[in-house]
């Protein structure tokens, strides 16, 4: 039970005023060989989560940003081998809790049961896989139990209250609201923040097991403030990404990454 | 039937983003609802009849027949119906779908451009917007039917991802759904992607396969002996086969694209080459690599250009029901040229896969057999690519 914990703990130990931040990157993106010390300074910059994605040749729930990252992450050679190695070796330095983040063909390819024991042994605490929701396939829910690897599920704005339950009651670690529906990157924060307030009442009304992050079109502090007012906190993902593909070609562009961050966390870097 | 969580044996599923599940719910309720609705099935037999032009002939081909020099062989003449492909017997199905469900804007991606023709011609028979997603590649290789969906007021998406071919046009036609769930409509013209689609898509096909089983009782007296159809997403082999999969002395034959080779990389043999995997929202046998990445499909039909197979043909091959086999591009071509040269036919490059495949099977018949074989779409539309090979 050592990995439930580690994000138990996270969310746990939050202060009330305190919103957790959680960030996707792409596994190998820009190169693999940075990946490890992109995530330390992501989290020396005040990231609580880290969402490690496993790109995938056709992922039909992301936008060009991440379509573009994974592309890149296969070109280099990126797989699930390299991802547990990647994992392994943060664990080694640090205990933020590492979510893997990816489609479900490259996992079943590999062997469910080897990529749970893999992923467990490695030091993952959650995935999320937004083309398995729960009920559809029962099997990876119950290897989730198994390894101790919590099965984070998402709600959309139009899922019935009914399903929300449903969904809570499958999560573990947290349930990820996507404030829109769309692919990831595709629409601003500021658009998004008008429409989501009775959206997240609806959320919070049905999901009582879990802490709540919501995600998809945060792009800046402010952005993150209005939308996750009301859970405990927000995912960026595109926004990050889109920014390390702007500066990815400096010498400094994990340091640069870092200041990024630390604005997206507290308004100032 | 697919079972209640839409899988044929192991196959199918609904394998998809959460926002797309209220969807799919209201789908196959609305689907369920009209299969036994006879103001439904009214209107769209009527459709079929009289704007389709249906039913099709099941032509002899006696030409064919004698240079084989053994069975009778048959083609159901789907190339005749309105737009030139069986596609516009699903596009007609589910758009009635739509405009009973209150869908306003309907999306559907295309390959061969057929099912693109199809829905953009049923749109403009219904007057609703219609976006149609290509792959980049596809638009060049099948201009002609770029310029027909235009006129039909269309909106052709380019697709720059990957391959540039189908599959990477599901792919966007998922993401605009995810993006425009509450008013879009999509339909999908194969029997792929998540329940309930390949159900329904087969259910709008059957009529090939019910008309055939009459027609040959009416011409022959009795039920084929082999029926033959190419596999794409596998539509029009499902929906000349599903009548007839109960009757266990047909025999059916499925052929794929062996594009340069399925011992080469270069192919679309996906029940021949591929394992099993997700793609699209469904379990089903797939074109990947070791590690699970999709891999490239090719083949010179841009309409079987497709790394994935219908759910329900997967579950048939395993059972050994149907008989799966493949033909590279150069056996299509002369497909295409022999039923040209005998028949005064001329077939779609996908059509010309099952035609190839008569070479293989016609020395195994009997004379007083006879095959059916789908003559599932016309070929002008392939006549840039062919004319490169003549
Ligand atoms: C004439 C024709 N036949 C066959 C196909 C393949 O599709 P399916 O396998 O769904 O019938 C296509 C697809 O574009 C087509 O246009």
């Amino acid at each position: 039970m050592k990995k439930l914990g580690r994000l138990k703990k996270l969310f746990e130990n939050r202060g009330s005023e305190q919103k957790i931040m959680s960030l996707f990157i792409t596994a190998g993106y820009p190169d693999p060989g940075s990946t490890v010390e992109l995530i330390r300074e992501l989290e020396s910059s005040g990231a609580d989560i880290i969402e490690l994605g496993m790109p995938f040749s056709d992922p039909l729930a992301d936008g060009p940003t991440i379509q573009h990252a994974s592309k890149i992450a296969l070109e280099k050679g990126v797989h699930l081998d390299i991802i547990f190695d990647m994992v392994s070796e943060i664990r080694d330095q640090s205990d933020i809790p590492i979510v893997l983040m990816g489609y479900i063909n490259p996992v079943l390819k590999y062997g469910l049961e080897a990529f749970f024991l893999k992923a467990s042994r490695a030091g993952v605490d959650g995935i999320i896989l937004p083309d398995v929701p729960p009920g559809e396939f029962p099997e990876v829910e119950s290897l989730c139990m198994k390894h101790d690897i919590a099965p984070i599920f998402l709600v959309a704005p139009n899922t019935p209250e009914e399903r929300m339950r449903m969904i809570d009651k499958s999560s573990r670690g947290f349930v990820y609201c996507v404030s829109v529906t769309g692919v990831t990157g595709a629409r601003d924060g500021s658009e998004v923040s008008q429409s989501v307030g009775k959206f997240i009442d609806k959320v919070r009304n049905n999901v009582k097991n879990n802490p709540i992050l919501i995600g998809f079109g945060i792009r800046t502090h402010q952005d993150a403030m209005a939308i996750s007012r009301g859970v405990d906190g927000f995912i960026v993902g595109s926004a990050l990404i889109d920014y390390i593909r702007s500066v990815s070609d400096q010498e400094d562009w994990i340091k640069k990454t870092g200041d990024f961050v630390r604005k997206l966390k507290y308004g100032t870097s | 039937m697919p079972n209640s969580r839409g899988f044929f044996g192991n196959y199918g599923g609904r394998y998809v983003p959460e926002i797309l599940l209220p969807a799919l719910d209201d789908l196959n309720k609305a689907f369920s609802e009209v299969r036994n609705d006879k103001t439904f099935q009214k209107e769209y037999h009527g459709l079929l009849q009289e704007y389709v032009g249906r039913e099709t002939p099941l032509t002899y081909a006696g030409r064919l027949t004698e240079h084989f020099g053994k069975a009778r062989i048959y083609l159901k003449r789907e190339d005749l119906c309105h737009t030139g492909a069986h596609k516009i017997n699903n596009a007609i199905g589910q758009v009635l779908l739509a405009r009973k469900m209150g869908k306003t804007r309907i999306i559907a991606e295309t390959g061969a451009g057929q099912h693109g023709v199809a829905t953009a011609t049923v749109c403009a028979h219904f007057g609703m917007s219609c976006i149609i997603y290509m792959g980049a590649e596809d638009i060049s290789r099948q201009k002609l039917n770029v310029d027909r969906m235009h006129l039909l007021g269309a909106e052709v998406r380019p697709v720059k991802s990957g391959a540039q071919t189908l599959s990477n046009a599901i792919n966007e036609a998922i993401r605009d759904w995810v993006s425009n769930v509450d008013n879009t409509f999509y339909i999908i013209g194969s029997a792929v992607g998540p329940h309930p689609y390949p159900y329904m898509v087969r259910e709008f096909q059957s009529v090939i396969g019910r008309e055939t089983m009459d027609q040959s009782l009416r011409q022959e007296g009795r039920l084929p002996d082999h029926v033959l159809a190419c596999v794409g997403g596998g539509s029009n082999a499902i929906g000349i086969f599903y009548p007839m999969l109960d009757h266990q002395n047909v025999m059916l034959y499925g052929i794929e694209a062996a594009g340069e080779g399925v011992k080469t990389p270069r192919h679309a043999a996906t029940l021949t080459g591929g394992l099993p995997g997700i793609l699209h929202g469904s379990l089903s046998y797939l074109l990947q690599t070791q590690q699970g990445q999709i891999a490239e499909a090719h083949s010179v039909s841009a309409g079987l250009d497709y790394p994935g197979v219908g759910p329900e043909h997967s579950f048939l091959c395993d059972s050994g029901r149907v008989t799966y086999a493949s033909v590279t591009d150069e056996e299509a071509i002369e497909g295409v040229r022999l039923l040209s040269s005998k028949e005064g036919i001329i077939p779609a490059l996908e059509t010309a896969h099952a035609i190839a495949y008569l070479k293989v099977l016609m020395p195994t018949t009997e004379t007083s057999e006879f095959v059916v074989i789908n003559c599932s779409g016309r070929g002008d539309k392939d006549m840039e690519t062919i004319s490169k090979f003549i």
